[in-house]
């Protein structure tokens, strides 16, 4: 395909301190496609994701959203860092679905999901709320626009939290790890949304454990251990078949 | 009670627990506090007898106070001291937000400036601070603008720092800001890095995410603290006499006992005045801080209600508990 990929990483490494999180991470993401990122804690996978929306800075290699590379811009063959307000530009059409929700608890349902569009996009506030009530009804939360955040279950704050990204028409949506923090009766509901979203045709990042989720929605699935990627490929065959001895020992702990 | 030996097993036993079957009720004699008793007899003995003392002593000279208690030049100062703790609070607080905003701005110049205002506010008495406002108007009696060593653009007379009670209000206000900066910036630390990091990620400006997502939720942790810096400041107040300002409450009481050579009772005078004041404020300080504290303890759990009825408290506790956690993931 000589189509433009949406995400596009060219060997990124990342560290904090001397600890290398990211070691030459190469990998691309078409548009459309749902790539789910597994692995043990602590391999990097949601550093990764949150190099894409450059909520992390990318210490080395290249990495690019739909062929602008992110956080920086690139003159000749000089990198020039952008400024915040840019680089927030960047971030309006990348969507990111928190572990702890991270919604905001002194605004209702529907405020959290009002303020980025009002905001940043300037949008009117009566446009902003019938957009937001339409995004509640996707989630299934349509009845729920006026609670806080604090009345409302672990699954229906996630729910809402896909709402306020996807209120800003994102072309790609980051999920670090956002079944984690659930009881297990609360995860269907949240992967239900998601998978409704991929079946829309939605470029998706996922990380996650959820093992039958990778299976049914996933176009692909990488394995990361210790900042690299040690396989890639079909979800079904990587997690039927590994090849390699480290995500065989993952996948049997999991699995 | 012959069904009390049913009860363990009954209770171990699954199903809905069977409330009529409650066990025999404590009737225990509750624990003696004899010492407690004989001390409170002992100081109200004590209380009393000062009382009685002090109403006899001359030098308090009751009837004084019952005269200038409420002296119109009193009561008028006493508004002063009200009016000087209003305005230098309300500067305070809006400089003290500035530059706790300012301490934890990513820019490390306006970062330093915070610092070192900071440093210099807070690390030198205030009653020194004052003495020095009330004779700035004397080493700088002309304000210019301009370049430096060039013939100014502007110039004119220093008459702010001429007029005393503005001179008070700057400041009690300048010195206050750097103790209010630190309560805020307390607040502003309370909240979870995952709220910014999420407004980040919707692309919100740093200046959209303080305003909109960040202050609000750190005025939980401020409001409290700032009542208790206003209390203070009421009685801060007695201290423009440094500058030297005497229209306040304490500078109009000694101005009087001067004439009249009765300083206790005018002291006395200015310090009911003084309690009045600051009583009222801890009526309001404790209200302030029962609204803020919700959620924070049992006690305050039960008397939320919100407008969802009473599923509100079983919700409280948990997304106090999640926002803590943080978004790191």
């Amino acid at each position: 395909m000589s189509e433009i990929p949406m995400v596009l990483a060219d060997r990124v490494s990342k560290s904090f301190g001397s600890n290398r999180v990211l070691r030459s991470i190469s990998l691309k993401v078409d548009r459309g496609e749902v790539l789910c990122i597994v692995g043990p804690s602590g391999s990097g996978k949601s550093t990764f994701l949150r190099c894409i929306n450059h909520l992390e800075r990318v210490d080395a290699g290249r990495l690019s959203v739909e062929g602008q590379l992110v956080g920086y811009r690139q003159k000749g063959d000089k990198l020039y860092e952008l400024r915040p307000k840019e680089a927030a530009f960047q971030r309006r059409e990348i969507g990111m679905v928190f572990q702890r929700f991270n919604l905001f608890p002194h605004l209702t349902a529907l405020e959290n999901i009002i303020q980025a569009p009002m905001r940043v996009k300037h949008m009117s506030k009566s446009k902003a709320t019938a957009r937001a009530k339409e995004l509640m009804e996707r989630v299934g939360l349509g009845d729920k626009a006026d609670y806080y955040p604090a009345h409302l279950s672990g699954g229906q704050q996630q729910r809402v939290a896909i709402a306020r990204a996807l209120a800003m028409d994102p072309k790609l949506m980051l999920f670090d790890e956002p079944t984690s923090a659930l009881d297990p009766e609360l995860v269907g509901e949240v992967l239900d949304v998601m998978k409704e979203l991929a079946s829309s045709g939605m470029t998706m990042i996922v990380v996650t454990h959820e093992m039958g989720f990778a299976r049914e929605v996933a176009d692909s699935l990488v394995f990361m251990d210790d900042g690299v990627v040690v396989e890639a490929g079909n979800p079904r065959q990587v997690l039927n078949d590994p090849q390699h001895e480290r995500t065989k020992m993952f996948l049997s702990k999991v699995l | 009670m012959s069904t009390s030996s049913h009860n363990p097993i009954s209770s171990a036993a699954p199903g809905p627990p069977d409330n009529t079957e409650d066990g025999e009720v404590v009737k225990a004699i509750p624990l003696r506090h004899p010492w407690r008793v004989l001390i409170a007899v002992v100081l109200v003995a004590m209380l009393a007898v000062f009382i009685i003392d002090a109403a006899q002593r001359k030098d308090f000279g009751w009837a004084e106070v019952g005269k200038y208690i409420f002296d119109k030049r009193i009561s008028q100062a006493a508004l002063v001291t009200l009016q000087l703790t209003v305005y230098s609070m309300v500067l305070a607080i809006a400089l003290g937000l500035l530059l706790a905003i300012m301490r934890l701005s990513p820019n490390p110049v306006v970062k330093s400036v915070a610092w070192l205002y900071i440093w210099i506010f807070r690390g030198t008495p205030v009653y020194v601070q004052l003495v020095f406002w009330g004779i700035v108007a004397l080493i700088y009696p002309v304000l210019t603008v301009g370049i430096p060593f060039m013939t100014p653009w502007i110039s004119f007379d220093n008459s702010i720092f001429t007029n005393l009670f503005v001179t008070a209000i700057i400041g009690l206000a300048l010195n206050e800001a750097a103790y209010m900066s630190e309560i805020v910036r307390a607040g502003l630390l309370s909240v979870d890095e995952g709220q910014e990091e999420a407004s980040r990620a919707l692309a919100m400006s740093w200046g959209q995410t303080m305003r909109h997502i960040v202050v609000p939720q750190a005025m939980r942790i401020i409001i409290p603290p700032t009542g208790n810096e206003v209390i203070s400041m009421l009685k801060t107040t007695s201290l423009v006499t440094a500058i030297p300002l005497s229209i306040d409450l304490y500078g109009v009481s000694r101005g009087i006992s001067a004439v009249t050579f009765t300083p206790v009772p005018l002291l006395i005078v200015a310090c009911i005045w003084y309690l009045l004041f600051t009583s009222i404020l801890m009526v309001g300080q404790h209200f302030i801080e029962k609204r803020f504290s919700r959620g924070s303890g049992q006690r305050k759990a039960d008397k939320v209600s919100g407008p969802h009825g009473p599923t509100t408290t079983a919700a409280l506790t948990n997304p106090a508990a999640g926002n803590d956690i943080g978004g790191k993931g």
